[in-house]
């Protein structure tokens, strides 16, 4: 091989690397430019001035740490969530319930931590960590349940067990679990022992380092496990699968049990930490925003990582931006799904001309 | 809670009235569903779709009755807040389609993705019009239709509503009209099962899905405008609580026809107006061994999932549904 041709080969390389990155990135941000510029089309439409409303809403996302630290405590459960239904659509089974177990898993941890606050802190702690995701699992399970025995849409199942899992939460918030002798629908607040403990001298907790481990433990086993191939070829093409072998009702199983594993996490996380007892409205949309995060990080474990710090840092200064700017907060949710909009559309614009 | 009061003969008007009214929203979505699905393109963001169309009809409407046009439209407003919710259905139901049918994004993930988009926007800008909470519109008034409504009983139950409830009926034949008896309905349902041969005989299937999906949009929003402009003269964050959903469910029940999405529609409406009124009966009594308003609440998403079960999977829907078409792809 002469030399030429070798450096036609590395240069060809370079050029093929560089092309995969740009495919990567490139979509994830024009899309955040087209969503930025479409939010200040309605921060005009509004009446307020643009440059106001952003710089409010970037210095209350980042502008210190104490505000950093808010958008990473924002971020961990968004991540979570995320990465558990990043495991899932690349299965192509569309859990949007995410809600719903996400509100199941905070009850069965929550239950756990209201019964038995005697019990020593590493334990009382696992078994709350362990309630609540196998309260998003099971509750996830039953549609997938639903779907491979009667064929059941786990799109809209899982969207029914959302309002489901909502009101029996506000039920036991109000009912059975309130606090004896409170007027509020919430229950007690939990003992110290059923916090995670804080981290770095800081609000930061153990659960965010548990999702950051689980941003390897999710690209391991995509990746890197016979099984994540599995789940991948049942996703890329099902038929193809099953001829191969692979059985496409317990990926279903599997990848549903999964997330909600992963979201009943994020549940019992931010009651333990952030709430520190249970109530009627626990999440304030985690489970839906999840959906976004996960397909703005292109179903990619780093990916969902970055968006949810973007996500996070949008719901986080938006709070800034109303004080600030007296815009409502619910711009953020606008501007949230226009990104997402947006890169599916110059996705499939950059497939066309490939074409 | 005395369930012999549940029994009584004014109870059970009351309670199929009631039912007859919740059902009109979902219906409209249904319906407008089903010509879309009939195309071959599945509309998932029909609960967005319903939400954009309720704040835009409902802030429509209450402008005109107050704002600085107040009086000018006179008992016309309520009708042009539910245009105007009907136009903003469309104006989602477009980017549907351009994403779908142009662009060919998953049609799942276009969908769930134009719900969230949808909820930001109609909370966006309910929120920024409406710093309070406490603004009504007036509605539409009931109309009873002479000498029918006098019948006993059989007039109360089916003569005595506001006119959307008679439009909807009508829209139920006019749908089934439409793709059963109109070369226009034939092209949409061959588009929705053979689109490459139905491009051979010289039909834009483009352009049919197009048509298929705004009309459904349209629908989709002006049942989000009836639930806000006729029924409850309010707006609030979430306030379709799922009746999009509940009408993607409700097309599979009813086998993509409209005649059976009558039929579903009432089975929503009755469980939505039956844990009404057990709520109502229940705080009068509040008594011990009464059910829980939750339970209550959860009766519709319940029997959407019984629904569900009742018809399982795919069988019936068009051939096409959900595939994009590629019109050089042959």
């Amino acid at each position: 091989m002469t030399q030429e041709q070798t450096e036609a080969i590395n240069t060809g390389q370079t050029e093929s690397r560089n092309r995969a990155l740009w495919r990567a990135l490139g979509p994830p941000v024009i899309g955040a430019v087209i969503g930025f510029v479409i939010g200040a089309l309605l921060i005009l439409m509004a009446g307020a001035n643009v440059q106001e409303a952003y710089t409010a809403m970037l210095r209350g996302a980042f502008g210190g740490s104490r505000q950093i630290t808010e958008t990473v405590l924002k971020a961990a459960p968004l991540l979570l969530v995320g990465l558990g239904l990043t495991v899932a659509f690349r299965a192509r089974v569309w859990n949007i319930g995410g809600e719903g177990q996400f509100f199941v898993g905070a009850l069965i941890g929550a239950v756990i931590a209201l019964n038995f606050p005697d019990w020593p802190r590493p334990l009382l702690l696992s078994i709350m960590l362990l309630g609540g995701v196998v309260g998003g699992m099971l509750w996830a399970m039953l549609a997938g349940v639903m779907k491979i025995k009667w064929g059941v849409s786990e799109i809209i199942s899982t969207l029914m067990f959302n309002y489901i899992a909502i009101l029996l939460v506000q039920y036991m918030a109000r009912g059975p679990l309130q606090e004896p002798g409170g007027y509020l629908p919430q229950s007690a607040q939990f003992v110290p022992e059923a916090r995670l403990p804080l981290l770095f001298d800081s609000r930061i907790h153990a659960g965010v380092i548990l999702a950051v481990i689980l941003v390897a433990v999710v690209y391991g086993l995509l990746w890197a496990t016979p099984l994540g191939f599995r789940l991948r070829m049942v996703g890329s093409r099902s038929s193809v699968a099953r001829y191969a072998g692979v059985s496409v009702e317990k990926s279903i199983l599997f990848v549903m049990a999964f997330s909600g594993g992963l979201i009943g996490l994020a549940g019992i996380i931010e009651v333990s930490t952030q709430l520190t007892r249970l109530k009627g409205d626990i999440s304030g949309g985690f489970g839906f925003a999840g959906i976004l995060v996960a397909l703005l990080g292109r179903m990619h474990p780093l990916g969902v990582a970055i968006a949810s710090i973007l996500f996070a840092a949008l719901i986080i200064g938006s709070e800034s931006m109303h004080v600030v700017s007296g815009l409502p907060n619910s711009l953020a949710d606008a501007i949230q799904a226009v990104i997402v909009l947006s890169v599916l559309a110059v996705d499939a614009l950059a497939r066309r001309r490939q074409k | 809670m005395d369930w012999s009061q549940v029994l009584q003969w004014g109870f059970v008007i009351a309670l199929v009235t009631a039912g007859i009214r919740l059902a009109v929203p979902v219906l409209l979505a249904v319906l407008g569903e089903i010509i879309t699905e009939r195309s071959g393109i599945l509309n998932l963001g029909l609960e967005g779709i319903m939400i954009v169309g309720a704040a835009g009809g409902f802030m429509t409407a209450y402008y005109l009755e107050t704002g600085p046009l107040a009086g000018l439209a006179g008992s016309w407003s309520a009708w042009l807040g539910l245009g105007a919710g009907m136009l903003a259905g469309m104006a989602m139901g477009l980017l549907m389609a351009v994403l779908s049918i142009t662009l060919h994004v998953d049609q799942v993930i276009a969908g769930v993705t134009l719900v969230l988009f949808g909820h930001g926007l109609a909370d966006y800008f309910y929120r920024l019009q409406f710093s309070s909470l406490t603004a009504r519109v007036t509605g539409l008034e009931q109309i009873s239709i002479p000498l029918l409504s006098d019948i006993p009983v059989l007039g109360e139950l089916l003569f005595r509503y506001d006119p959307t409830v008679y439009l909807t009926v009508f829209l139920v034949f006019l749908t089934w009209f439409f793709l059963f008896h109109t070369t226009w309905g034939l092209n949409i349902r061959s588009i929705g099962e053979h689109p490459a041969a139905t491009e051979t005989s010289g039909i834009n299937v483009n352009l049919g899905r197009y048509a298929a999906t705004l009309i459904g949009a349209g629908l989709a929003g002006l049942g989000g405008a009836t639930l806000t402009v006729v029924q409850l003269g309010l707006f609030r964050e979430g306030i379709t609580a799922g009746r999009g959903w509940i009408a993607v469910a409700l097309v599979i029940f009813a086998r993509w026809r409209p005649g059976l999405a009558l039929v579903g529609a009432l089975l929503f409406g009755l469980a939505d107006a039956l844990q009404f009124r057990i709520q109502a009966l229940s705080q009068v009594e509040r008594g011990v061994g009464t059910l829980p308003y939750e339970f209550l609440l959860m009766l519709p998403y319940l029997l959407t999932l019984i629904a569900l079960l009742y018809r399982r999977g795919r069988r019936d829907a068009p051939a096409a549904l959900g595939i994009p078409y590629t019109q050089d792809s042959h």
